[in-house]
């Protein structure tokens, strides 16, 4: 199941020319642009792992997509993704966010159902990828 | 390149039968005029005096990256050229400035991506402690990507007589990314002509990585003149003729003056004599002129120390400035300004090591 997270999730992913444009418009708009990665996909995982640190006061995109590349180099199968944070007072918030990586195979989630008091019944989205320990959710052991 | 498909391609002679695909001309003029690199050629020419090597250098290197762009277009194999280059001159030639101007034309051409300049030194490069070095480094290299970074004193990156000196690490990575990053920064390393050859002698990596050596070199009394005139007019003050002379005997002693730095000093003269200026019309109050605001006057010329320290040297010792052994008389205790140095008659070695 293919992920759709963050903004262009319902595209194809972006090729490296395009992932380079998107984060020129981060740059040009000073935004602080951030990488981050990990393998527990969940929607409402909020915490996943910094790569190197978020950047800023750089004019042109070479140097992140430089980040971008180590990342993938290191983790070739998690998933990463590139933040542009607004830091202007009253926005500061992130401004755009948007994979740029994905492993190779997405077993994506099922859902599970509880049946509760009073025929409630709760569901949950249980990532399959998490019934493994973290580093070998994707096939590759670190 | 991003720009080629602006370049006016046209038939080099649409009226001979011969020509074929192969044969269609490109026109250079239309392409030299569309880049709009003239624009920023003749502003170097004006607002630099002299240089007049360096300035070629870089016409040749416009027309280089022009032919470049053609070539391209018509379908030509072309390597991108390396425009690593080497600044070579003592203090206040002109080394930042026309780095800075470089930055612009290399964009205004296409062959950087923005076209500002990161002037970084030794303390911006290497750590203190291990690990510390390489994040440095990064950093400003990615800061520069896209444009032009600046070495200033890069000799000072190789420190061989410290042997676990971080320097080499810095080398290292630079090294690297003049070789494979060619398309995303240009390298200019600055430095005094002595020290740099050696730098180059002991790391001959950077040596080989370097298309360009251009040399600064001290400019001459009336270059100094000239930039002199070009600062003041760029800020709208003028030397009257008296001042003119004036000034041009306080170059003249000030050149063979310690700490001398060309250009630079030029710039520090005019600052202080705008204060003098400022001062003598508080001073003088009531009403003034607009002329007069702008003018500098003989007498806030010759109130600088250098001529001071002249008068009180040459009191003691009957007006010659040096002895035989061409050191400067000592400096009268009691009557001389204070804060001022010996001034050695011959233009002073290189500073010694800060670091
Ligand atoms: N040829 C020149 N014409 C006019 N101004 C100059 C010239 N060379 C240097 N200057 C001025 O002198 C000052 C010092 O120059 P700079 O480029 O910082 O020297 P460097 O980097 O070689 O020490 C600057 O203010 C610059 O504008
Ligand atoms: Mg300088």
């Amino acid at each position: 199941m293919r992920i759709t997270q963050g903004t262009f999730s319902y595209l194809p992913d972006l090729t490296d020319e395009q992932i380079r444009a998107q984060i020129q418009y981060c740059i040009e708009r000073d935004w602080a642009v951030s990488i981050e990665f990990t393998d527990d996909p969940h929607p409402r995982n909020a915490f996943w792992d910094m790569w190197a640190m978020p950047m800023f006061d750089l004019k042109d995109a070479a140097g992140i997509m430089g980040e971008v590349q180590a990342c993938r180099r290191a983790k070739p199968n998690t998933y990463i993704k590139v933040n542009g944070y607004d830091r202007r007072y009253t926005r500061q918030t992130v401004a755009l966010s948007f994979l740029v990586q994905r492993p190779k195979v997405e077993p994506g989630f099922r859902l599970d159902r509880q049946e509760s008091n009073d025929r409630v019944v709760r569901y949950t989205l249980h990532s399959y990828a998490t019934d493994r320990p973290a580093g070998e959710r994707y096939g590759d052991v670190e | 390149m991003t720009s080629s498909n602006q370049l006016d391609i046209v038939p080099s002679n649409p009226s001979d039968p011969s020509h074929g695909v192969g044969s269609v001309g490109v026109d250079l003029t239309a392409a030299y005029r569309d880049s709009n690199i003239d624009s920023l050629l003749d502003e170097l020419d004006r607002e630099l005096v002299g240089l007049a090597p360096v300035k070629m250098r870089i016409r040749e290197i416009a027309a280089l990256l022009l032919v470049a762009r053609l070539r391209e277009a018509k379908g030509l194999t072309t390597e991108r050229p390396t425009l690593h280059m080497s600044f070579t001159g003592r203090p206040g030639t002109g080394k930042t400035t026309v780095a800075l101007r470089i930055a612009k034309i290399l964009h205004q051409l296409g062959y950087i991506r923005k076209g500002h300049l990161v002037v970084a030194t030794r303390d911006d490069l290497v750590g203190q402690y291990v690990g510390h070095t390489a994040p440095k480094t990064k950093e400003v290299l990615k800061r520069a990507m896209g444009g032009v970074l600046f070495i200033d004193e890069a000799y000072y990156l190789y420190r061989p007589e410290n042997e676990r000196d971080y320097g080499p690490e810095a080398i290292e990575m630079l090294l690297q990314i003049m070789e494979t990053q060619r398309d995303d920064l240009v390298v200019v390393l600055a430095g005094y002509q002595e020290r740099m050859e050696t730098f180059f002698h002991s790391n001959p990596g950077f040596h080989s990585r370097i298309a360009h050596h251009l040399d600064f070199p001290d400019y001459q009394l009336d270059e100094l003149m000239a930039i002199g005139d070009l600062m003041l007019g760029q800020q709208q003050y003028a030397l009257d003729a008296d001042a003119r002379r004036v000034f041009a005997q306080y170059l003249e002693r000030r050149m063979h003056q310690p700490h001398f730095a060309n250009a630079r000093s030029v710039r520090n003269a005019i600052d202080r004599a705008k204060l003098r200026q400022a001062n003598r019309l508080v001073r003088q109050g009531g009403t003034v002129a607009r002329d007069e605001l702008a003018r500098i006057d003989a007498e806030d010329i010759r109130q600088s120390r250098v001529f001071a320290e002249e008068e009180s040297a040459g009191r003691r010792v009957g007006g010659s400035r040096s002895d035989s052994n061409g050191h400067a008389p000592e400096r009268d205790v009691a009557k001389g300004p204070p804060g001022t140095v010996d001034p050695p008659a011959r233009r002073p070695a290189d500073p010694p090591r800060s670091r």
